[in-house]
């Protein structure tokens, strides 16, 4: 890019589910906010879903109004938060992300809009997603960025930590755009727009056309009840085998669910069968870098560090005084995980409930 | 039922590591399979197990020292390995990596191929979707679930989202990026060890794929790398109070900084 050509456009792919638009999404729309603003681009959001709506000429049904407020108030968000225009892409078979719909819908809108940048979160749906536009647009991709900049003449860099954490990478783009970054959740997030002066933006929608696919078995059979995702989650408790069974776990659930925070675990314990895999926090695991990690007997091996020292705050819980997890705590308690949580716990609600 | 497993191998997790001139080093350290791929090996030969018909192919891209994993996936029942290995290389971003895999793949049958969700060193997590996408196969990633049919032609596969699981069923040839939850690897038996030491080993160099220098390159790296450094340390934490101070007490400190310092709750 070069500070002749017009100005830049960055692109980015909100991720929602039933719940709604995602944190994550609210946060990759901030940080391409704040790139925007020191090279003067312009932030587009691209919401893919079910077309229930319509425009409302007039003659649109209670459903098709609902959902058309339920669109406005997306995009307000989106606006808010940073976004110039927000684009709904619209599709029965949109209702849910699968990624040949998916990444099928956005080739033809970057054939038609142009995106110098594109951004999409570091889930694994969005890690999913960059690889097929990557390979299809012939362009590169940095997943799980934690840090953005971009040179005056528009060249963004990107941070992105690899062994797990263990070191921290600096990588450019080269070649055709766009470029395609994932970020990471928990990482970009921006002040209360609530508090700023209101933002305008420009909100379109758009039919669009996508092929049948050849291997017609392709579904979505189920997807589960959602919970609380530890890679999502602002707070993470964690436990390690300092725990000593299944059972004691239930005192980690209990602050869990006072504290809004996701319940994490160290490998043995995932695999002693008394977590899922899927809370298994470590190098082989999830990375999480949430506000406040609490490790409860957890020893700190180099595989968990590796997970979880990019928290912000970081509280250890153990009975050994010299245990590896302390070296990277900022506040550490030499305690029984046993007697010290249900203390906490307690603590917590009473403060919570003032 | 042709299967292929893509194989890197990758420093060993319990390595802590150092930069010099630019580049990761962790002297002493010994290099693994990556964690994942262990996965995609098991999951194949537990195909095998049930279907003797499958053949299983080790595919690997890297240096000389990946000779390491490919003996261990070997021994562990794989049936033979191509060891993609030329100076040239070395150092291709994911996209690159993606291309000259896809090159031997397309010129062999291949019904089924296994990846690992991510290596633990670049942590890209791009590999296996690009090489799906690149061959114009189905995929799914991050999969901790594979049914086959009788036929063995399709396949039901549970896959990892935040906060669920979805299932998706899809047609072969397919390629599916390994997750945790999987299966649990098994060690090589000492059987499988002596067994692997017959089983062949294919080199293929840049030139036997008909790949050139005007196919791939490195100057061609979508991604460059411009800085490598390691995380600044951690500031010294404060701990709170030894095993005697009551519970209680502790607690309502740590709350209280947590609120009024920290400002998280
Ligand atoms: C290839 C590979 C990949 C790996 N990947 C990961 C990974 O992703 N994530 C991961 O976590 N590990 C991983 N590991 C395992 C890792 O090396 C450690 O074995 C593991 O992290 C230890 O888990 P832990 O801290 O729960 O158990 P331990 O190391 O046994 O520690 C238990 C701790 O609890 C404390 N304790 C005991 N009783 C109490 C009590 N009553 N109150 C308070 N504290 C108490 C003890 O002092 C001790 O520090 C991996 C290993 C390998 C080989």
């Amino acid at each position: 890019m070069n500070a002749n050509t017009s100005w830049q456009v960055f692109g980015v792919v909100i991720e929602h589910d039933a719940a709604g638009v995602k944190p994550v999404s609210l946060e990759m729309i901030n940080a391409a906010r704040k790139l925007a603003d020191q090279i003067s681009a312009t932030v587009v959001a691209f919401y893919l879903c079910r077309d229930d709506g319509g425009g409302d000429d007039g003659n649109a049904t209670a459903t098709q109004r609902r959902q058309l407020a339920a669109e406005e108030k997306v995009a307000d968000a989106l606006i808010q938060n940073g976004a110039d225009e927000v684009r709904f892409l619209t599709h029965p078979d949109l209702n849910i992300y699968i990624h040949e719909n998916y990444s099928f819908a956005l080739m033809r809108q970057l054939e038609k809009s142009r995106a110098d940048y594109l951004f999409l979160p570091a889930t694994n749906n969005g890690k999913e997603l960059s690889a097929v536009l990557s390979a299809k647009l012939g362009v590169g991709v940095a997943t799980d960025c934690v840090a953005l900049s971009v040179s005056g003449d528009g060249d963004v860099a990107a941070v992105r930590p690899v062994f797990a954490g263990k070191a921290l990478a600096t990588v450019r783009f080269r070649g055709k755009t766009p470029h395609i970054l994932t970020l990471r959740p928990n990482i970009f997030r921006g002040t209360d727009p609530a508090a700023a002066v209101p933002r305008r933006g420009e909100i379109f929608r758009e039919d669009v056309a996508l092929p049948e696919f050849s291997h017609q078995a392709q579904r979505l059979v189920k997807k589960a009840a959602s919970q609380l995702d530890i890679t999502e989650a602002r707070i993470v408790v964690a436990g390690g085998l300092g725990m000593q069974s299944p059972a004691n776990f239930k005192l980690l659930e209990e602050l869990a669910e006072v504290l809004g925070a996701a319940v994490g675990a160290s490998r043995p314990v995932v695999d002693n069968g008394w977590r899922e895999y899927s809370n298994q926090v470590g190098q082989t695991g999830r990375t999480v870098s949430p506000d406040l990690y609490i490790a409860c007997g957890i020893s700190g091996s180099v595989q968990h560090l590796a997970g979880m020292s990019s928290s912000r705050c970081i509280v250890a819980i153990n009975t050994d005084a010299h245990a590896a997890i302390f070296s990277v705590a900022d506040y550490g308690i030499v305690g029984d995980v046993i007697k010290v949580v249900p203390a906490l716990t307690h603590e917590f609600r009473k403060v919570l409930a003032a | 039922m042709k299967i292929i497993v893509c194989v890197k191998q990758v420093l060993d997790t319990a390595a802590t590591i150092q930069i010099e001139n630019g580049a990761v080093v962790s002297p002493g350290s010994s290099r693994i399979i990556n964690p994942y791929d262990e996965f995609a090996i098991e999951e194949a030969v537990r195909i095998k197990e049930k279907n003797a018909a499958a053949e299983i192919t080790i595919l690997s891209l890297g240096p000389e020292g990946f000779n390491d994993a490919i003996k261990k996936a070997l021994a562990m029942g794989a049936d033979k390995a191509v060891h993609l290995l030329d100076r040239k290389f070395d150092g291709l971003d994911s996209y690159a990596a993606a291309k000259i895999l896809q090159r031997y793949i397309a010129s062999v049958p291949h019904d089924l191929i296994l990846c690992g969700k991510q290596a633990v060193d670049v942590d890209m997590a791009q590999t296996g979707a690009m090489l799906a996408t690149f061959l114009g196969i189905p995929f799914v990633t991050v999969a901790t679930r594979i049914e086959f049919a009788a036929d063995f032609q399709n396949a039901k596969i549970t896959r990892q989202v935040e906060g669920g699981s979805e299932v998706r069923e899809l047609p072969l040839p397919l390629l599916v990026t390994c997750q945790k939850g999987l299966n649990e690897p098994r060690l090589p038996s000492l059987k499988g060890i002596m067994a692997a030491k017959k089983k062949a080993v294919l080199t293929l160099s840049a030139a036997d794929l008909g790949v050139d220098d005007g196919d791939i390159n490195i100057a061609d790296n979508r991604i460059v790398q411009e800085n490598i450094s390691l995380p600044a340390p951690r500031k010294k934490g404060r701990i709170l109070a030894a095993n005697e101070a009551a519970e209680e007490k502790v607690a309502a400190e740590l709350v209280q900084i947590l609120r009024d310092e920290e400002k998280i709750i």
